[in-house]
Parts: structure tokens; sequence; C-alpha cells
């Protein structure tokens, strides 16, 4: 059929029968994708993203089953077995996935594997030939030196890299759709910035329709032409990317967008939380799946499912009030208003005392080989030498990518010894001063909240014990003990009577919750913040993020808040330290930085990070950086930064070679202070 | 890569050096080469006896460590091991004798990894149905099996076999028939004696191989890069045999390595049930006649098939792994 849409879904479904119920992974889905389009499918985890993608791969567990249509070309890929399918994956139809770092074969080089791929769906093709192909893809997808670097092993790229590899083996045979799932999930910013230009470099190149998968509507604002929102295994709303982001009509949708810092106005007002969790899948309610988290529900939505219906061209939403939102009687300030900040009079008084100073310290780790003879192959600088201060009451983000040494940092000021070198000084006092038992009182000054809120929670004590555990390293009666469990649990928004319940019962937020409730048991003065909020789903992440918010003005609490997401340190934070390989390259107060960057690297940062804003997206301009994070092990004379400086490149030779020998030190510059010797000359626009 | 594996070979050869000293002297302390004249009749002289011992270097009055020096220099100035109780030199019944058991050590190891992986590959793909439920019973069987009572009940087999069929098809005593004529009627011959001794060695390597085989290749199944094969058009079956076999043998050739020791040892018993005249046998004999130099020579061969195929299997590794190529 030559006028049928290239992919057609009709009413799709996927269960998956366990041992005594059935897991309905996606309800009755359709949508369709026309030629050269671009279609963002976004949803929480769960939500049935992946799954609705893989049954179009044909690449389901046997246990699935599968029903409705899936059209390709007008020809129903259900019905075709897996040789009549191999036929069509790879060649017309390709798939990337989120873990670039799994997802080839070990054993093969890269070149291999690219070739692979073409030698499958072209008999005709030499070897030789594939070969050259191989290195063309390469360079397509901007690997350096692809001749050379086709004979490598996938364990000698990094994930970006490895992303890109995955990116040519799916556009090695010109295909027709490419679905991405997640494919920067598992990646740095900047590098996340890198391979979504290659995407869209790949489907300007084969011309293919794109189904980009993601919970970041950041990442879809920019790129896509669609949007479908799935929620509990169906699409909820689908329209146009303007329609969906500036004129939402289901409320999840809403909510969604109310709820995730934008790095353009975050700091600027309150989130807007979306509490609760999706229905587990195996035992749905009758009606809205979204009637629990829903503000605006009533009576009927608890009856029947509502179904996808047109709100005006091309524009669909699965909502029973629809209509009402669509006339304008309901304001999405209405549906979702937001929260008020705490007023004055219960906001703690706070003097302003240093509550954590860290002055130039350093963290080495040496690098041995051989287990008999241990000789030193190399030295990482993990903290080559940082400084930075936080007072009562404030908020300092710790912001740069994985391996810039945020993490050494934490476990460095959290070890309460004198470091290697360098001082940390808490309240005032010098760390290495510290008899045994005044380190043991110290520990209650400062608390930490890790990451992932599952890792972090015993899952065999009950919340009680687990709140109370930092109690009983410190002497409290059993009686204290449950009172101030009981307080805690209020204070960070669950209820006393949760207590008695198992870390697996609660939702990912909750359970950040209760890690926050553990680390205030003590009453610290600090708490540090490890990636807080970065293991949520958005719409959980928003409700943390105004409970940390919240606790800080009514108990007047200092934080350290390590992130690499950019808009929620905006968010949160009074001052933001950059980190770049072990240094801090800016830091200042988060409105003169985020507004007036000064170091290159802080202005490709943000650059980098996606905003979920059509508009504003499109408008931009991106600073792309070249290339990877240099090896930790790399002895880099010089500034650290400029193997991968947008700045540096455009610098007249003479002003170059300063960079490449004399290693900047942090200077004020304006309001802020950077580490770029030409950061005056620096005229790269950020928006 | 070269440099590395020469490390490890000479660290091997180190070691079964070391280990073949080790087991002379350990047999100097356990066997008591006096024990086998003075049981005779008639009892030969105390000087006859030491005359004897003294000529074969096994003499227990002198002092071990004097022994085991001019055992060593022997060996490693004139690749000499010595004279077993009759005279006989160690050396050239160990060339032999080692012939002979090579031919049923490499063709039951060769033939029962072949079969350990593909039962084990097979086991792993279908998974919990009753093909799997099999092989997996089966080969738990034939572990629980003494060896060399899986020889006898083979020859069992083997003997209703020859009378249904009313003619010798399958031998099972010796390595081969004497006084044959004609190339073929030889190899013939020679293979219908091989059948069973490798069957039973092979069953055994298989039973062991496949279980490892099939959790290497269950924590394969599930990867990425199978699905990331799939996507680029491999059929199911293909992205298994070329993605999936492929990365589960890694773990393996370590495996092959290792477990070569038990095979060596079921292989011994295998022999005294066939009455195959290889190493086997001449190790068995070697501890019963209480033969010290004998003794030290058989585990001399044990070591070094360890340290050949403890090298093998580094190489193999390193052949199958990119990861670990430096
Ligand atoms: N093989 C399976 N057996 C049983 N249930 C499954 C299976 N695969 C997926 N599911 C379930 O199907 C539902 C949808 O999963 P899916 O992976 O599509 O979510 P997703 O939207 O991609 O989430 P994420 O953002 O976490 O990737 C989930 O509840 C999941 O637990
Ligand atoms: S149908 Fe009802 S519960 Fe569902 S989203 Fe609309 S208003 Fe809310
Ligand atoms: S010092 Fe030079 S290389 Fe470093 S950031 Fe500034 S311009 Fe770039
Ligand atoms: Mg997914």
């Amino acid at each position: 059929m030559v006028n049928a849409p290239l992919l057609e879904v009709r009413n799709l479904s996927v269960d998956f029968p366990q041992n005594n119920s059935t897991v309905h992974a996606v309800r009755d889905i359709s949508y369709v994708i026309n030629r050269g389009e671009f279609l963002g499918i976004v949803g929480e985890s769960g939500s049935g993203k992946s799954v609705s993608s893989m049954a179009v791969m044909g690449l389901l567990p046997s246990s699935a089953q599968v029903s409705g249509d899936i059209l390709f070309r007008g020809e129903s890929l259900l019905d075709m077995d897996d040789r009549k399918l191999s036929r069509l994956r790879g060649n017309e139809i390709a798939m990337i996935f989120q873990d670039p770092l799994s997802a080839l074969t070990p054993v093969y080089t890269v070149g291999n594997q690219i070739a692979e791929g073409l030698l499958l769906h072209d008999k005709a093709l030499s070897k030789q030939a594939a070969a050259t192909r191989a290195v063309e893809l390469l360079r397509i997808v901007g690997i350096p030196a692809p001749e050379r670097r086709v004979k490598a092993f996938p364990h000698e790229f990094s994930g970006g890299m490895r992303q890109r590899v995955m990116i040519a083996i799916a556009i090695a045979n010109n295909p027709n759709l490419i679905i991405a799932d997640e494919p920067t999930t598992a990646l740095d910013v900047t590098i996340q910035a890198q391979i979504l230009e290659v995407l869209q470099k790949a489907k300007e190149i084969t011309g293919a329709a794109v189904v980009l998968i993601t919970h970041d509507l950041g990442v879809v604002a920019g790129n896509a032409d669609r949007i479908a929102v799935m929620y509990a295994g169906k699409l909820v709303e689908t329209g146009s990317v303007d329609d969906v982001f500036n004129r939402p009509h289901m409320p999840y949708t809403l909510g969604l967008l109310r709820s995730v810092p934008n790095l353009i106005t975050a700091g600027k007002t309150r989130l807007v939380p979306l509490e609760g969790r999706p229905p587990s899948l195996d035992a749905l309610p009758p009606g809205c799946p979204f009637e629990q988290r829903c503000p605006i529900a009533i009576d009927a939505c608890r009856e029947t499912e509502p179904p996808l219906l047109s709100i005006g061209s091309s524009h669909e939403a699965a909502c029973l009030r629809a209509p009402e939102i669509a006339a304008g009687q309901l304001q999405a300030a209405d549906v979702f208003p937001r929260p008020e900040p705490i007023p004055a009079a219960d906001q703690a008084k706070v003097e302003g005392r240093t509550v954590l100073e860290v002055t130039d310290v350093k963290r080495y780790f040496t690098l041995t080989r051989g287990a008999v003879f241990k000789r030193e192959i190399g030295k990482v600088k993990a903290v080559d030498g940082i400084s930075f201060d936080i007072h009562e009451g404030e908020v300092l983000g710790l912001v740069g990518e994985s391996g810039c040494g945020k993490s050494t940092t934490i476990l460095e000021i959290l070890e309460l010894t004198s470091p290697q070198d360098g001082s940390i000084k808490i309240d005032g006092v010098d760390v290495s001063t510290l008899t045994k038992d005044q380190r043991l009182a110290k520990r209650k000054d400062i608390q930490v909240v890790f990451q992932d809120p599952m890792a972090a929670l015993d899952p065999r004590l009950t919340i009680e014990d687990i709140v109370a555990e930092p109690l009983t390293v410190h002497n409290v009666s059993k009686a204290d003990q449950r009172r101030r469990v009981g307080e805690l649990l209020d204070t960070v928004g669950l209820e006393a009577s949760m207590g008695s319940r198992y870390p697996h019962e609660f939702s990912g937020g909750q359970r950040q919750r209760i890690g926050i409730a553990r680390a205030l048991a003590t009453e610290p003065k600090l708490l540090i913040l490890d990636e807080p909020v970065s293991a949520l789903d958005v719409s959980i992440q928003a409700g943390v993020i105004n409970l940390l918010e919240d606790l800080k003005e009514r108990l007047g609490l200092s934080y350290l808040f390590v992130a690499h997401d950019l808009a929620v340190v905006r968010q949160i934070a009074d001052k933001v330290a950059v980190m770049y390989l072990g240094r801090i390259v800016e830091s200042g107060r988060v409105a003169d930085v985020f507004a007036r960057p000064h170091h290159p690297y802080t202005q490709a940062l943000m650059s980098a990070v996606p905003i979920p804003d059509p508009d504003a997206e499109r408008s931009r301009k991106r600073i792309l950086l070249d290339g990877d994070l240099p090896s930790p092990t790399d002895e880099i004379s010089g500034c650290r930064f400029h193997s991968r400086c947008p700045l540096f490149k455009v610098l007249d030779p003479s002003l170059q070679q300063r960079c490449l020998t004399e290693d900047p030190q942090l200077r004020v510059i304006d309001t802020s202070s950077a580490a770029c010797h030409h950061a005056e000359l620096n005229t790269l626009q950020v928006t | 890569m070269i440099v590395y594996l020469i490390r490890r070979f000479i660290n091997y050869a180190i070691l079964s050096m070391i280990a073949t000293v080790m087991a002379y002297v350990l047999a100097c302390l356990a066997l008591d080469p006096k024990a086998r004249y003075l049981g005779r009749n008639p009892r030969p002289s105390d000087e006859a006896i030491n005359h004897i011992l003294n000529r074969l270097g096994t003499n227990p009055d002198d002092p071990i460590l004097s022994r085991t020096m001019h055992w060593f220099t022997q060996i490693i100035f004139h690749g000499n091991f010595g004279q077993e109780y009759n005279y006989t030199s160690v050396s050239h019944d160990m060339f032999v004798r080692s012939g002979v058991s090579l031919q049923l050590l490499l063709l039951g190891s060769f033939l029962g990894a072949f079969f350990g992986v593909a039962l084990g590959v097979w086991g792993a793909v279908r998974q919990y149905k009753a093909s799997d439920q099999i092989v997996t019973y089966s080969s738990y069987l034939v572990l629980a099996t003494p060896v060399f009572v899986l020889g006898v009940l083979l020859m069992i087999v083997a003997t209703n076999f020859n009378n249904a069929v009313g003619h010798q098809v399958i031998q099972f005593t010796g390595q081969y028939t004497p006084g044959l004529n004609g190339t073929w009627n030889i190899l013939q011959d020679r293979v219908s004696h091989l059948f069973l001794p490798t069957l039973a060695l092979s069953m055994f390597g298989a039973a062991e191989y496949s279980r490892y085989q099939r959790n290497a290749m269950l924590d394969v199944l599930s990867a990425d890069y199978i699905r990331t094969a799939r996507s680029k058009g491999r059929t199911r079956g293909a992205a298994m045999v070329r993605h999936g076999v492929r990365v589960a043998l890694i773990p393996m050739s370590t495996y092959f390595a290792y477990s070569f020791g038990t095979l060596i040892a079921g292989s011994t018993f295998l022999e005294k049930v066939f009455s195959w005249h290889g190493m086997g046998e001449f190790a068995l004999d070697s501890i019963i006649k209480n033969d010290i130099n004998a003794t030290a020579a058989s585990i001399f061969y044990v070591s070094v098939l360890v340290l050949i195929s403890s090298t093998l299997a580094e190489v193999l590794y390193a052949a199958l792994d990119p990861r670990v190529r430096i």
C-alpha cells in the first residue's frame, strides 16, 4: 500500500501472565507514525514505553501476550515469524537502547558489529566493502580517527562513544524507522547533548522517522514533532509538541509540566508536586488510572476509564474533564496550584555562622599493578585542591559530570578526619584536632542522604527502626526514640502510623523522605545530599525538592547539595560550585552564575541541559563540547579543560599558549569567580 | 601478550617442578620399597636388598635429602627418571605409556568438552522445558556414578549389543588385537577398542561441562547485546549462537583447565577397567609395588599435563576475550 502510514499501531495490548495475576503492561494503545516524523513518547517508569516499542520490534520475551495489530507500511508485523521479522529488523526498523555499556557484544570489534548489520541485509556486499562502510558510519556519528577505532573493542570506548556506535549500527541500512529507547538516560548532560545532535543528524541523513522514548520532557521539547504521553500502560495525551506543552488537556500532563524544574525559570517559583504513584498494573481500578492522584477527579472518574478523545486537530486527551480544560473553565493553576512558601513567622532565625569550611582539600589515589610487587602506574587526582564554605541556612550546589570528584569530596568531609591535604572545619572546629569522642559527637551535626533510596534502606528493618537508627548510636531512650520518629515522619510528610511498615511498601519518593527523616533524627546542622532526587521519577522529584526547601526554612538547616542536574540546583541552591576534573572551575551566587556564566565549561554545561519548553528550546544555540572527559590518570599541563574548551578553539594562538602552560586559578570576575585565563574575552552566548 | 603468556608458563613450570619434587619426597616417606622383598620366599639377604635398592637409588636408609638431590639432578642433567623395581627405565616406560593414555585422554576430553558445551547451551535455551530437565537429571546421574562403575555398566551394555549382533563389534579389553594385518583392519580394530573407554570418559566430561556451560549461557541469554544482535536482524537462534555462545565460552576456558585434573583421575580408573597399559595403570601399579621412582614419575606426568592445560587455558582465554588482552 503506497499511502499507508509508515507505522500504525492499532489497539495494541501486551499482558505478562504472572503466577497468580496478570500485568497489563500496555493497554489498548493506537498511534500512527508518518514517514520522516519525530515522535516523542514520555511517561514515568513502568508506564509501558519500552514494552510497547519492543512489541513493534518483535523483541518481547516469549511470556508476553500481544493482541491488537501493528502495521508497518500496511503489513502486519504480528503475523510475521522471527525469520521474516529479522529481514525488517535492522533494515527497515532499527532500535537504539538505553544502556550503551552492555549493548555491544564484548568479544567483537565495533567495526565487525557494524559490518554484521550491513552483511546480514545485503548478501551481495563484500566483507571489504562492509568494513569500509563501517569506517564511514563511524565518521558520520563523530568518532575521531575512525580508521583506527573501527578495530577497537567495545570496552575501549566510553559510554557516549558506544552510544554513537549503536546509532551507527541503527542507521547502517538506511532504515525508515528508528526507535530510540532512552538513548541518553545513562549519559552525562554534555554527552547527552552530543548524542541528541547525532540522532538528529542520523535522521536527516536517512530521512527515517524517529520514535524517541524518554522520561525527560526537556529532551523531546526541542527535537520531537509530536508527543505521546503514556500513563499506566495507556496513551493519555497525544498531539503536536506545541499543543501538548502549551495547551495540555490531561491533568497528568499538566502536573508533569508544572513539576519539572526548568533551567530558565528555576528558583523563581516553587515547583508543583505531583504526589502519589501510578496504580499497580496487575490490579487496575475500573476508572481513570490517574484518579488517585488527580486533584480534579469527580465521581464519574471512578466508574469508567476515559477513552482518548479528540480536542483539536490531531490533539487527543483521555480525560473526562478535558472539555472543561479546553473551554478554559479549568486553568492549570486551579488544577495544580503552586504550594505556598513557608510563612516568615515559621522560618528559623539564622545568624549566618559558617557551618562548613573546606580549604584546599586534595585527595589523590595511586593506581598500582602487580600482586606481589606493586608498582605505581598512575595517579588519579580525584579532588585536587578545592575550597568552599557553607553558612547557616544556606544551600551550596555542587555540580559536575560523573567522575569529576563530587562523591570523593563528600566522602572526604564525612570522614571527619584530617584530609590528605588541606583542612576541613565544621562549625569553626578543624576536624583534624578532634578526639574520638568529639568526632562521634560531631557526627550528629552532619548527616547524609544518598541517591538510591532503595539501596540506602535496609529492607529487613521497619521504617521506625530505620529512622531511629542514628539515635541508637547516640544513646537515646526507647520511648524518646519512638516519639521522635513519629515527629520526624510527620516532618517529612509521612504518617506516623507508617512506622511499622517495611521499605518495599513505599514508593521511591516516599523512601527518599524516609532517608531524609533518618538524616534529620539527630538534629543536624548540615545535610549532605548526594544526588537526592536523580533516581526519582520527574513527577516525584518536585515533592522532595519542596520538602527540602521547607525543611531548610523551618529548621534553619544548611545543605551541601550534590547533583548533576543544573535545573534542580538552580531551583534549590543559594550558591553553586561547578567541578571539572577535581577542581572547582566556577563558583558564586546562583543568580549570578546562571545569569552570567564566565567559565566556558559552565556555559557548555548550561547549554547542554534540555529545557522543557519547545519555544525556548528551538531558539537556543548550543555550545557542544568535543569528545569525552580525559582519562583521570592523564597528566594535563596548563588548563585541564583545554582539550575540550570551545573558547580555546577560537583564541589567538598567542593566547592559547597560556592555556597550555599555566594552570588557571579561581579569580573574581564580576560577582562570581572562575578559573579561566581568558574569561574576559569570552563572548560565547548561552541561553 | 606473548610476554605475559611466557611469564605464566614459567610460573606454571616452576610450580609443577616443585610439585614433582614434593611428590618424590612424599613417595619416599609413604612407600616402603623394602616391603616388596621382605615378603618373598626365600627372603633375599639384607645385603642383596640393600644392593638392589642402592642401585635404584631408593634405599630408605639413605637420607631423603641426598636421595632427592640425586634423583633431581639426574632428571635435570640427564633427563633420567631412574629405574623401576625391575630395572626397566622409567623414562622409556613413561614415553610409551603416555602415548597410550593421551589417546584416550585427548579424545575423551575433546569430545566431552564438545558435547558438554552443546548440551549446556541447549539446556539453557530450553530452560525448564522437559528436554532441559532430562539433560540436567541425566548429567547428575552420570556425575554421581563412579567412573569405573560407569565403565563396567558400559561393558555390560556392549556385551549385550555384541551378542545381539552376533559379532564382536565393540571390543573392551586392551587397546588393540595383536597380530592383525592391513592398515584398514588395524584402524578398524583400534576404533573398536577405543570406543567404549572414550565414551565413558567423554560422558563423564560432558556431564560436568554441561552444568557449567548451562549456567554461563543463562547469564548471557538475557544480556543486552543479544537484544542488539536481534535488532540488527539476526534471528533468535543465530543471535544466540554468534553472540551468546561465543561469550558464554569465555568462563569455560578456565574451567577446562581446572577440570582436566578430574578427567585424568577418571581415565586412570578407566585404563584399569579396560586393561589399557597406560600411565594410569602405571601409576596405580607403582604405588601398589612400592616403587618410588615410578610413583614420582607418574606425578610428574600429571603435573606436566596440568601445566600444559593451564597454559592452553590462558591462551584460550586471551583468544576468546579481548578484554584481557594487553
Ligand atoms: N518480561 C516481563 N514480565 C513481566 N512484566 C513485565 C515484563 N517486562 C515489562 N513488564 C512490566 O510492564 C510494565 C511496563 O514496563 P516498561 O518497561 O514498558 O516501562 P517503561 O515505561 O519503559 O519504564 P522505564 O521508564 O522504567 O523504562 C512494568 O510494570 C513492567 O514491570
Ligand atoms: S478522567 Fe477524571 S481522574 Fe482522570 S484525569 Fe480526568 S479528571 Fe482526573
Ligand atoms: S584557560 Fe583557556 S582552556 Fe582553560 S577554560 Fe579558559 S580559555 Fe579554556
Ligand atoms: Mg523503558
